[in-house]
């Protein structure tokens, strides 16, 4: 990382980019997006997350010009992108069928753009070449896209919407067809392209390891409303809502009512259980409902009781989830509840102990988990 | 290698004989020396030289030519304004109604199309001649021209369009680098087979010409009602040598873009 942290959403002085301003989106009577406002910065690699069907390619459909909000405004370095046209628009869009022109070279492909721009010949060649070193497609300049592989084309389809220097490129899950290294390799080939270039990029991805990995915010995304708009530490340990939380990460929510004592909280969880003791940010008042959630990894798994623990939970291991480098273990409270403790296996043929319908004691800090009001 | 059947021999010789011995014969008689169309008398290419005296079928030749090329060229343009606009834009009110509408003429009696081209030409004034039959070509070779480029265009993916747009093609160029190219195939044989509708059609054209204008199919079919001539089997045999050379070379052409694509395509993966 570098010295100065890039976070210009923090700066109340800085100018957003794109500026969306209660922006409702209908079609029909049916509202893909609905009242949605947002700013995203220039130079930032912004990750819309979300399940099918919340409206993430609507937003970014709005913002290449396919569609017009029904209500609201989108702005463009304060501009109001209104009824400006695709083709009029600073903006570039990788589709997520890449739409590569099938009769044209993968040369072609990339100096199409440029060509409309009526540069001249030198300008293009020059331009095309840069694009093909930087996603290394060099070789395959004069195939049509049906003689390259899908990864290819996926590059090709990167370097012709970079070709114009966008002020915003508009990734519509660019890696979806892509097998795990690959889709990895990318994901870091593309981070370096963004350093690069300085372009502005919004990404739309179903797969929240990809978003936590490229992206400097993450908006999470529900029937066309924002949830949580944060970086990824924040999002993952601060989410706004029991559904974010759920949404990214793995998580054990436990049901309570919150009796605020100063800086904690305790909370009431079951009878003749002690309560949990957690901090709070938001104040809450006494016999408020909340949720506690907490990440499987932030929770000690033991057999042995050790007292001087603030939070000690007692129960029976259900289920083991070995995953190589860590174990997920399942254990059901006397009262009903699931908890998910995570333990990193530190050596290769451990006796690892915990085994099946094991009596365990699960422990944390009163800082691991987080209180959620909705 | 399949065992011989006399099953599969008759059944094939039967049929060629079937398609084909009509023509045969045909051509066989075209180079008779004498003048009885059924009774051999030589050979000879006498009706061929008669043929390329006789004023009357050149000249129906030329409009044939000509109302072909009008008709078909402008009936492809229309035709694949219309698909587009039919796959295109959408449900709006009476689409259905639009879309059947476009098709009917395909199903339309072709003396029915005929007879109510005939009436408004009359009706509007307009007089008859090669003007009225291009006209009339274009009316219903449209339609044909209109099913081929849609069911191409109802496949054609209109991401592309969209990622032309969003690279800075207005519509227009979009259209005409992106969509066009990908269609060309499509658009190409409309044009043909619109062309080769024109060329045969006897019925509208009889209706909507006027004696200006005498297509070969007219021409050919008056001859006839006077006695089959010798004459019209030499023409006759031309124009199956032209169709055929036509075929042909068509089907060369296809061939050596395949050719071309696969030998793209192995170079593609050796390098
Ligand atoms: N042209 C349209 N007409 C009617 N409804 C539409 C149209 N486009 C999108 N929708 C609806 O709007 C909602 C949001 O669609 P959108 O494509 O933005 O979802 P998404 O978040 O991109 O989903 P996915 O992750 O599956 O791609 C969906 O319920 C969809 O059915
Ligand atoms: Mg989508």
């Amino acid at each position: 990382m570098s010295q100065t942290v890039f976070a210009p959403w923090s700066d109340p002085g800085a100018k957003p980019l794109i500026e969306f301003r209660n922006v409702t989106k209908r079609f029909g009577d049916f509202t893909a997006i609905d009242g949605l406002s947002l700013g995203i910065y220039e130079k930032e690699f912004f990750a819309l997350l979300g399940p099918s069907g919340c409206g993430k390619t609507t937003m970014m459909r709005m913002l290449a010009g396919f569609e017009t909000p029904t209500e609201g405004s989108i702005l463009l370095s304060g501009q109001d992108l209104g009824r400006v046209p695709p083709n009029r628009r600073a903006v570039n869009m990788m589709f997520q069928s890449y739409a590569l022109f099938p009769h044209l070279s993968v040369w072609e492909n990339i100096a199409f753009g440029l060509k409309r721009e009526k540069q001249d010949k030198d300008a293009i060649d020059a331009r095309v070449t840069e694009m093909l070193r930087l996603t290394r497609l060099e070789k395959f300049k004069s195939r049509k896209p049906h003689q390259i592989s899908g990864g290819q084309r996926q590059r090709v389809a990167l370097a012709r919407s970079l070709a114009k220097a966008p002020k915003l490129l508009l990734l519509d899950e660019p890696l979806g067809a892509l097998d795990r290294k690959l889709r990895e390799e990318t994901q870091f080939e593309l981070m370096d392209i963004q350093e690069k270039t300085g372009t502005t990029f919004v990404i739309v991805t179903h797969d929240q390891e990809e978003a936590m990995t490229v992206a400097s915010r993450v908006a999470v995304m529900d029937e066309g409303r924002l949830v949580q708009v944060a970086t990824p530490p924040e999002i993952y340990e601060q989410p706004a809502t029991t559904y974010v939380a759920d949404f990214i990460g793995d998580v054990s929510l436990i049901a309570g009512r919150a009796k605020p004592a100063g800086e904690r909280v305790e909370i009431a969880w079951a009878e003749g259980q002690p309560p949990i003791v957690a901090t709070s940010e938001t104040s809450l008042s006494t016999d408020q409902s909340v949720h506690f959630a907490i990440r499987p990894e932030k929770v000690h798994i033991s057999k042995e009781r050790d007292e001087t623990r603030p939070n000690l939970l007692q129960g029976k291991v259900e289920d083991i989830a070995y995953l190589g480098n860590i174990s997920t273990y399942h254990v059901r409270l006397s009262d009903g509840t699931l908890l998910k403790a995570q333990s990193t296996n530190h050596r290769r043929l451990a006796n690892r102990g915990i085994t099946w319908e094991d009596e365990v004691y699960l422990s944390f800090t009163e800082t691991a988990g987080v209180v959620l009001t909705e | 290698m399949r065992r011989f059947s006399w099953f599969n021999a008759t059944s094939l010789t039967l049929g060629f004989a079937f398609l084909y011995l009509p023509m045969i014969i045909l051509v066989i008689y075209s180079f008779n020396a004498s003048r009885l169309v059924t009774v051999w008398g030589g050979f000879s290419t006498r009706w061929y030289g008669e043929l390329l005296q006789d004023e009357a079928f050149l000249d129906a030749a030329w409009v044939t030519l000509r109302v072909a090329v009008f008709s078909s060229t402008i009936a492809t343009v229309l035709g694949t304004l219309a698909a587009i606009v039919m796959v295109r834009m959408g449900r709006f009110r009476g689409r259905t109604l639009f879309s059947g509408m476009i098709y009917a003429p395909l199903v339309m009696p072709e003396v029915i199309t005929g007879l109510s081209l005939l009436l408004l030409f009359i009706g509007i004034g307009l007089d008859r001649g090669i003007f009225t039959v291009v006209l009339a070509h274009t009316t219903f070779s449209m339609c044909y021209v209109s099913v081929v480029v849609s069911s191409r265009l109802a496949t054609f993916d209109t991401a592309l369009e969209e990622a032309a747009l969003d690279l800075g093609c207005t519509q227009a160029q979009a259209f005409r680098l992106v969509t066009l190219p990908i269609i060309a195939p499509a658009v190409i044989s409309g044009w043909l087979l619109a062309f080769t509708l024109s060329l045969d059609d006897l019925v509208i054209a009889s209706f909507t010409t006027g004696p200006s204008a005498t297509t070969l199919p007219i021409k050919i079919f008056s001859s006839i009602r006077l006695g089959v001539s010798p004459q019209i089997n030499a023409l006759s045999t031309i124009l199956i040598a032209l169709v055929t050379v036509g075929v042909i070379a068509a089907s060369l052409a296809t061939k050596r873009r395949a050719d071309a694509a696969e030998r793209d395509a192995r170079a593609a993966i050796r390098t």
